[in-house]
C-alpha cells in the first residue's frame, strides 16, 4: 500500500498519453484521408480535433509537473515522468500538423490534381506509423522499435526531396499548376515535420529505457 | 465549491510567561483536507497545535489570547470542557506512545472513558479504528497482545487508531513519521491521505517533501508568525513572500 496514489497517478498519466497518442494518429489518418479524397467535411473534423489534442497536452502537463513537485520522482520513475513531458509537446506539433495539411486541404478541393503527387502518400504512410511506432515503444519499453523509427527518417526525408522534384518538373510543364504545387510541397513539409517529431519522442523513448539521449548521459 | 472551514483562529497569541510564541495568527483550516505546517524550529507551529486542543491548559503560565473557533463554537469560553474538547481535536505525537496494555485496550481506551461500555459496541469501535489505521490486517489475531509488542510504525498506527476511536473532527499530528523509517512513513503518509476523506488533519512536519506529498494547504511560520497560508501547489512553485521562498528552497532555517 506504500505510495499507492503515486502510483495511481503515474497510472493516469500513462493512460492520458495513450489517448493523446492515438488522438494524434487519428488526426494524421483522417488529414491524409482528406486530402486523398478531397473531402471537405473531413479536413473540417481534422482541424475541430486538434482542440481536443491541446487539452490533452494540458492536462498531462499538469499531472507530469504535479508529479516532480509532490512525488519527486526518481530512477525509471523520472526518466518516465521527463520522457512523457518530453513527447507530449510533439505530439502536439504533430496534431498541428495534422491541422495545417487539412487547411491546405481546403484550398486544394474543388481543383483537378492534374498530376497526382503520389509519394507524398507513401510519406504519409511512413510517416504515421513512425508516430504508432513510437508511442508503441514506449508502452512496450522496445528499443529496437524506437531505434527503427530513428532509421526510418532518412526514408522520409529522400522521399521528401522526390516529391519536391516532381513539384519543380510539374511547374516548369505548367506554370498554371505553380500555385497548387507550393500547396503540395508545404503537405510534403508538413510531413516530412511529422517525422522529425517522431524521430524525437522515439529518441526520449531510449532515455526513458536507458537513461541516455542520443547516446550520452544528460544527468 | 466553497470548502467549509473546521476550525478558524483570529488574532491568536500564545505567551510562555513573557515569551510571546504565537503572534496574530489568524488561519481557516478547512474541512476535510490536510493542512500541512511548516517552519524552522521554535518558529510556533507546535505550539499552535497546542492551542487547538487547550493543551496549553496544562502548561504553566502559558496565556491565550485571540479566539478558536471550533465549528463556529469559541474553544476557549468558560462553558466548554477541555476533555470534552480533545475528543473532537484528536492529537498524534511524534514518538508513538502506547499505552502500556493490550492493543484492544488502547483502542477502547478513548471510547470507555467516554462512557461507552457494551462489549459488542467496543469490539466495533476497535475493528473500525484499526481498519482505518490500516492496522487491522495485522493485529486482528492479537488484539489480546500487548501494545508494546508491535514495532515501530505499527505503534505509531495504533496511536492513530486510538485517535480515531472517539470520532474526532479534526486531528493533530506533531511530526508523526519522524520518528519512523522510510517504508513506515511511507504508510502514515497513505493513511493520512486516505484519512482526509472522513477528516480534518493538520500536520506539523519538519519534511518539506513530505508537506508537499501529501497536503493540500501549506502554512509557513517564522519567529511566531504565519508569514504565508495558502494551496500547497502554488505555495510550492509561486510562494508570494520571499521568506517563504528562501525557507522552501533551503536558504535558511
Amino acid at each position: 500500500m506504500v505510495r499507492t496514489n503515486y502510483d495511481r497517478q503515474m497510472a493516469e498519466m500513462n493512460r492520458l498519453l495513450l489517448t493523446m497518442g492515438a488522438a494524434v494518429e487519428n488526426a494524421i489518418e483522417m488529414a491524409v484521408q482528406a486530402l486523398a479524397d478531397q473531402d471537405r467535411q473531413l479536413a473540417e473534423k481534422t482541424i475541430i480535433s486538434d482542440d481536443e489534442i491541446d487539452s490533452l497536452e494540458k492536462e498531462i502537463e499538469q499531472i507530469c509537473l504535479n508529479l516532480i513537485l509532490r512525488q519527486q520522482p526518481v530512477a525509471g520513475d523520472l526518466r518516465r515522468v521527463s520522457t512523457v513531458l518530453k513527447m507530449i509537446t510533439d505530439l502536439e506539433r504533430i496534431g498541428d500538423h495534422a491541422e495545417d495539411i487539412s487547411e491546405i486541404t481546403l484550398l486544394l478541393t474543388g481543383s483537378t490534381y492534374a498530376h497526382h503527387p503520389s509519394h507524398i502518400f507513401t510519406m504519409a504512410e511512413i510517416t504515421k506509423k513512425m508516430v504508432t511506432d513510437s508511442l508503441n515503444a514506449f508502452v512496450r519499453d522496445d528499443r529496437g522499435l524506437a531505434r527503427a523509427v530513428i532509421g526510418s527518417d532518412d526514408q522520409v526525408d529522400q522521399l521528401f526531396c522526390m516529391v519536391k522534384s516532381d513539384l519543380i518538373a510539374l511547374v516548369h510543364e505548367d506554370i498554371a499548376e505553380g500555385e497548387k504545387a507550393m500547396d503540395w510541397l508545404m503537405v510534403a513539409k508538413y510531413l516530412e515535420r511529422v517525422g522529425d517529431h517522431a524521430v524525437n519522442i522515439a529518441e526520449w523513448v531510449i532515455f526513458s529505457i536507458t537513461g541516455q539521449h542520443k547516446n550520452s548521459r544528460i544527468l | 465549491m466553497e470548502t467549509e472551514t473546521c476550525v478558524q483562529t483570529s488574532a491568536l497569541n500564545l505567551y510562555y510567561s513573557d515569551f510571546q510564541a504565537l503572534r496574530s495568527v489568524s488561519l481557516a483550516i478547512p474541512r476535510k483536507h490536510i493542512t500541512a505546517l511548516i517552519g524552522p524550529s521554535g518558529c510556533g507551529k507546535s505550539s499552535f497545535l497546542k492551542v487547538l486542543n487547550r493543551m496549553t491548559d496544562l502548561i504553566d503560565h502559558c496565556r491565550v489570547e485571540g479566539q478558536v473557533l471550533l465549528a463556529d463554537e469559541d474553544i476557549y469560553a468558560a462553558a466548554v470542557d477541555p476533555i470534552m474538547l480533545r475528543k473532537r481535536v484528536g492529537m498524534v505525537f511524534q514518538k508513538p506512545n502506547p499505552f502500556p496494555m493490550s492493543i484492544y485496550d488502547n483502542i477502547a481506551y478513548g471510547p470507555r472513558l467516554h462512557g461507552q461500555k457494551g462489549k459488542h459496541q467496543l469490539d466495533e469501535i476497535v475493528e473500525k479504528s484499526l481498519a482505518a489505521a490500516a492496522l487491522w490486517e495485522e493485529t486482528k489475531d492479537r488484539l489480546k497482545k500487548s501494545a508494546l509488542s508491535l514495532s515501530g510504525g505499527q505503534q505509531q498506527r495504533l496511536s492513530i487508531a486510538r485517535a480515531l476511536a472517539v470520532e474526532p473532527e479534526l486531528l493533530l499530528m506533531d511530526e508523526p513519521t519522524s520518528a519512523l523509517d522510510p517504508i513506515s512513513t511511507g504508510k502514515i503518509e497513505e493513511l493520512v491521505f486516505e484519512l482526509k476523506r472522513s477528516y480534518t488533519i493538520i500536520i506539523v512536519t519538519h519534511n518539506m517533501q513530505q508537506a508537499v506529498r501529501i497536503s493540500d494547504m501549506t502554512g509557513f511560520f517564522l519567529l511566531g508568525e504565519l508569514v504565508e497560508f495558502a494551496n500547497t501547489n502554488n505555495m510550492f512553485t509561486a510562494p508570494q513572500d520571499k521568506r517563504t521562498e528562501d525557507y522552501i528552497t533551503g536558504r535558511f532555517g
